[in-house]
């Protein structure tokens, strides 16, 4: 079989297994040892780490570096780029340095507004948007030429992600939305995290009618609540996230010190949900600062052993 | 029109600092209407400077006069013989204008009283919204006339992002999502077919200084370069 890229997660996915991928915020400073660190909790446990690329607009240790040291330390990443911060010069550089040091899949994404960050002011470049940013990169990864046309000498084979947000509203826009990545070129999605399991269904059936989930991988996105103020924050103060009551109440039944295993079960039932689902290729964690619980979720989940392939 | 605030007194005095002899001139057209730099304000100016300089202990003589049109030489010329009379300029106009001015009177120091904000529209006496960022592309035919490279806070062109929050961006709940609003009235017009096609990457034309030149004055123009 000819693969696009010939990263793990590809192969994982093109094998036809459940693939369960995570997620590595790089450190707010040049401490490699806390990517290092983070890395072995990761490490054998995940098909694929994306490394997220200045999240929340707050500057970080840039996204391909940490990408590299997670390479490292034995992890495949799955690089993050944001086009707030780059325009089509930049981007296209940084995937060429990208893929000679190694990296295979990448994920592209609008980027929150720089407004959330610690430089509020600072002038954002969107030359190009998420859609666009997905087609340049499938441009110089088939057709070996660079978004101006020019032709490439080695082209980067990258294995192309996009985000999917069923929860943002206009709902009945967010399926074309996916079709316009699917027809841009990505080969994966990932998706915000997912509470209203209702409205994820209605839309990953949208999806699996339109024929999509035959065109793309989706990976459910997954993030369990750490608190229950974790919860109330994430239903109120994070755009375009929907946080059911019913997960609040739910995690207001435990007693106090339960609240987090209460979380951890919650997501552990939705991955059984999500490993039977029609149109779903595996999952995405999200564990926001709590990198050190994946070996416990993955176990309870039942994701491990990972496949080797 | 060219919407243009006022720079805050502190700041223009600063500018003026040193110069005793000043001519404030305002422009009758976008920043009049805009209530920034028109003939009114340009008395009002004069008067807090004047006070201001008197209670610093350092008076100023300062003139006053409106020209039709800032970005244009000639309104400017008018000004011919009165400018002579003063150390410095202080122009009202926007920064077209207040270039333009700086132009015809390369000798004398032309300095800016307002800061132009954007290119917007008048929502209600004194209440101004910018719509356009002048890229030189419009798209406002397949966006049902709202523009996503100035209303959308990311300036996407192939619909919202993940940040839509009941209808408002992810920015604030001041701000409505423009592809929110873009999605609902092509749906409205049974026109959504418009955004169901990827837009590809912008070509941007606003990238270097521009210049044009309408079909019928380029001969002109030939004529006025030779």
């Amino acid at each position: 079989m000819e693969l696009k890229s010939g990263s793990n997660l590809e192969k994982i996915l093109r094998a036809g297994h459940f693939a369960f991928t995570g997620e590595l915020g790089p450190p707010r400073g040049a401490n490699d040892a806390a990517v290092r660190e983070k890395a072995q909790f990761l490490k054998g446990n995940v098909d694929s780490v994306n490394i997220t690329d200045n999240q929340t607009a707050m500057v970080r240790m840039s996204s391909w570096a940490a990408s590299l040291i997670a390479l490292q330390e034995g992890l495949e990443p799955n690089y993050q780029m944001v086009c707030r911060d780059r325009n089509r010069l930049a981007m296209q550089s940084d995937v060429l340095g990208a893929y000679a040091l190694g990296i295979r899949n990448m994920l592209c994404l609008s980027g929150d507004h720089q407004q959330f960050g610690d430089h509020p002011r600072a002038k954002s470049a969107y030359d190009i948007d998420s859609v666009q940013l997905i087609q340049m990169i499938k441009k110089m990864r088939d057709d070996g030429k660079f978004q101006g046309d020019a032709d490439i000498d080695t082209p980067p084979k990258m294995f192309i992600g996009a985000a999917a947000n069923p929860f943002a509203d206009p709902f009945e826009w967010r399926v074309y939305r996916l079709a316009k990545k699917v027809k841009a070129g990505a080969d994966f999605i990932q998706t915000q995290c997912i509470y209203n399991m209702d409205k994820f269904r209605r839309w990953i059936q949208q999806a699996n009618d339109m024929g999509l989930t035959e065109k793309i991988y989706i990976l459910a996105g997954v993030t369990p609540m750490k608190s229950i103020g974790m919860a109330r924050y994430m239903k109120s103060k994070v755009p375009g996230m929907d946080v059911p009551d019913e997960i609040i109440k739910r995690l207001q039944g435990v007693d106090k010190k339960q609240v987090a295993a209460e979380g951890i079960r919650i997501a552990c039932e939705q991955i059984a949900e999500f490993k039977e689902m029609k149109g779903v290729a595996g999952v995405h964690l999200m564990a926001i600062e709590w990198e050190h619980k994946v070996p416990e979720i993955a176990e309870q989940a039942g994701m491990l052993p990972r496949p080797q392939v | 029109m060219i919407v243009a605030e006022r720079k805050p007194l502190e700041e223009i005095k600063s500018m003026l600092k040193g110069y005793r002899r000043v001519l404030t001139v305002g422009c009758g057209t976008c920043v009049a209407v805009c209530l920034a730099g028109g003939e009114k304000e340009v008395g009002v100016l004069n008067a807090e400077l004047n006070i201001a300089r008197k209670l610093d202990g350092d008076p100023i003589e300062l003139g006053a006069a409106c020209v039709e049109r800032q970005c244009d030489m000639e309104f400017l010329d008018e000004l011919q013989g009165l400018v002579d009379q003063y150390d410095a300029i202080l122009s009202m106009a926007c920064g077209a204008g207040v270039q333009f001015m700086a132009e015809r009177f390369e000798d004398v120091p032309v300095f800016p009283a307002v800061n132009t904000t954007f290119i917007g529209a008048n929502r209600d006496v004194g209440w101004y919204e910018e719509k356009c960022r002048a890229c030189g592309t419009c798209v406002l035919g397949m966006t049902a006339g709202i523009c996503p490279v100035t209303m959308c806070a990311k300036g996407l062109f192939n619909g919202p992002c993940g940040g839509t929050n009941n209808g408002y961006c992810e920015i604030g709940n001041d701000q409505p999502c423009a592809w929110y609003r873009i999605y609902e009235r092509l749906a409205r017009q049974g026109r959504l077919e418009q955004i169901m096609e990827i837009h590809p990457a912008t070509e941007w034309r606003n990238q270097t200084p521009r210049t044009l030149v309408q079909a019928a004055y380029r001969k002109r123009k030939e004529l006025a370069e030779s």
